[in-house]
């Protein structure tokens, strides 16, 4: 079940090659090639410890946060390998945004949250700064609910609206791709059915890999679906597919809840 | 099943005993601890009740010649020494902890936590009685050689105490530091945050409440040590001019005074005085950690 057997478009502007990520010398991911088409979903999905999470973290090299982590083989973005020695890995990181598991605004204003990254990219100006953030914002759907109380701590948002507040976050530096780690797994339903819609909208000028432990959602809102375990990657196809004629026969089985 | 009686089982006697032995203890505690501050406040209390002193003079007045013809109490020099000597030793302090703290857990995450804080939290043991002594013949000397004055004095006084105040706050910082969530820092990372801006704008501010309790952790500290600061600030019972000349804290007068007084003078009542100003500052310190901590909760 090797991950070069997996017949994968090429030449997406988005892509990795043979990406291996190891912490020590235990191997998390082993050569993984996967693309990311433009204005697509892509679900990871997989048993806990699979390498899902870190393989996403490394995309926009998160991973170098972690002591002992090592990363071989190459992300492409735009004819660039960002995994090569010498990338200003600053820069990278606005053009990919992340959004984690559990809600984690800043302990400041709701405002101050969201113009926290286009202050440090130069962005000066109070009119600027409003239009980013008001932008942002209405991107993620928080703004009708927000827009009376823009200085009020962040904290004081709910669960979901919190999660809303980390996309318009993430989508205030204007990235090209959006990595989202679970986002709705800490929250309830209503506020999960917010974020799903909220992806799919945001689908229509982003890039979107998301990981998912909730199998109704990658079939909902993802249009490929990516299947991880132990580190390889085993299926990747369009959801529908996946979804419906997996086939490897471990796939089918994690799908159904049998296995995982 | 038949209802069962209440029978006095072996773990019923253990908790009983374990409930009264506790419950001993605490009442003891407090006992002791409501007797001493009785004990303080009427002793430092009497000063004023003879009618000689009034409070003002105590707190304001800055002749202090209890011995003298016509003795006068004033203690404001003292108040304003420990005051003195422990901002300067938290202005000192705070900034090499906080930026020993970030090392430790921002920097070298790995060795630092393993390596550097047991070295902090050792230092930390260390008796005063030392650090006075390495005041005494390294800072003093060192004072006097290379500025104005005789090396004693509150600069030396508020240098040895910055190096005793150090471990305490950096352990507190360290702790607070290393309790953010690991995802916080992550989010302002994956915005193209440098390093030392998410320091700067997001740990630091999010754990400003824990780093001042831990300040006034180490202030708390400051004012109540006596050994030390007795042992290089100089003891002139004077307001000192500039940095460089001898003064007096609270704690240096009681401890130097203590054994040469006797017992219901108006000299000896005078360092009751001085003791329950120590005790009230204490209570005002616990207080302000207090409501930093509650603000931290939020």
């Amino acid at each position: 079940m090797g991950a070069t057997a997996i017949e994968t478009p090429v030449g997406e502007a988005f892509q990795t090659e043979q990406l291996s990520i190891y912490y020590g010398t235990y191997e998390a991911v082993k050569g993984i090639s996967l693309p990311f088409a433009q204005n697509t979903v892509t679900a990871l999905i997989g048993p806990s410890g699979c390498g899902k999470s870190t393989f996403l973290r490394s995309l926009n090299r998160m991973n170098d946060e972690i002591s002992g982590s090592t990363t071989k083989g190459s992300i492409w973005i735009d004819g660039i390998d960002i995994n090569a020695p010498g990338t200003d890995v600053i820069k990278l990181r606005q053009k990919i945004g992340m959004v984690w598991q559990k809600p984690n605004p800043f302990y400041k204003s709701i405002y101050d949250n969201v113009a926290f990254g286009p202050k440090y990219h130069g962005i000066k100006g109070k009119k600027a700064l409003d239009e980013i953030v008001e932008s942002s914002l209405r991107r993620a759907a928080l703004w009708d609910e927000v827009k009376d109380r823009l200085k009020d701590s962040a904290l004081a948002l709910s669960g979901g609206q919190q999660q809303r507040l980390c996309i318009a976050r993430a989508l205030s530096v204007n990235p090209q791709i959006l990595l989202l780690d679970e986002p709705a797994s800490a929250l309830d339903p209503v506020s999960t059915g917010k974020i799903e819609e909220l992806i799919k909208e945001l689908k229509e000028d982003l890039r979107i890999v998301i990981v998912t432990h909730n199998m109704q959602q990658a079939a909902r809102i993802s249009d490929y679906t990516a299947y991880f375990y132990l580190g390889s990657l085993v299926e990747y196809d369009k959801t529908e597919k996946v979804f419906t004629n997996p086939t490897n026969q471990m796939t089918q089985e994690y799908i159904m809840g049998r296995f995982g | 099943m038949k209802p069962k009686k209440a029978r006095i089982e072996k773990h019923h006697i253990e908790d009983f005993i374990g409930r009264t032995y506790m419950s001993f203890c605490v009442a003891l505690l407090i006992i002791i601890i409501v007797s001493m501050v009785y004990f303080v406040a009427s002793k430092g209390i009497s000063t004023f009740i003879g009618g000689d002193v009034t409070v003002s003079d105590f707190l304001f007045g800055t002749k202090w010649s209890p011995e003298g013809d016509t003795p006068s109490f004033g203690a404001f020099p003292f108040i304003a020494g420990s005051f003195l000597v422990t901002l300067l030793a938290a202005l000192i302090a705070s900034p090499l902890s906080l930026c020993a703290a970030l090392f430790m857990t921002e920097i070298v995450p790995g060795w630092g936590k393993k390596l550097l804080q047991p070295v902090i939290e050792l230092l930390a043991g260390i008796p005063s009685v030392v650090y006075g002594f390495i005041g005494l013949s390294v800072i003093v000397p060192f004072l006097r050689n290379t500025l104005p004055g005789q090396g004693i004095g509150v600069a030396a006084g508020a240098l040895v105490l910055a190096v005793m105040i150090l471990p305490t706050i950096t352990s507190v910082a360290a702790d607070a530091l290393a309790s953010l969530p690991q995802n916080l820092k992550e989010s302002s990372f994956a915005l193209g945050a440098t390093r030392w801006q998410t320091i700067s704008r997001v740990i630091i501010p999010t754990t400003f409440p824990a780093i001042m309790t831990g300040i006034v952790l180490g202030m708390a500290r400051a004012f109540g040590e006596a050994l030390a600061v007795q042992m290089v600030i100089g003891n002139a019972p004077f307001i000192p001019r500039s940095l460089f000349e001898s003064a007096s804290t609270l704690t240096s007068v009681i401890t130097l005074g203590m054994g040469n007084t006797t017992m219901g003078s108006a000299h000896n009542n005078a360092l009751w005085s001085m003791a329950l100003v120590l005790m009230l500052m204490t209570f005002v310190f616990v207080f302000l950690v207090r409501l930093l901590e509650r603000r931290n909760k939020i």
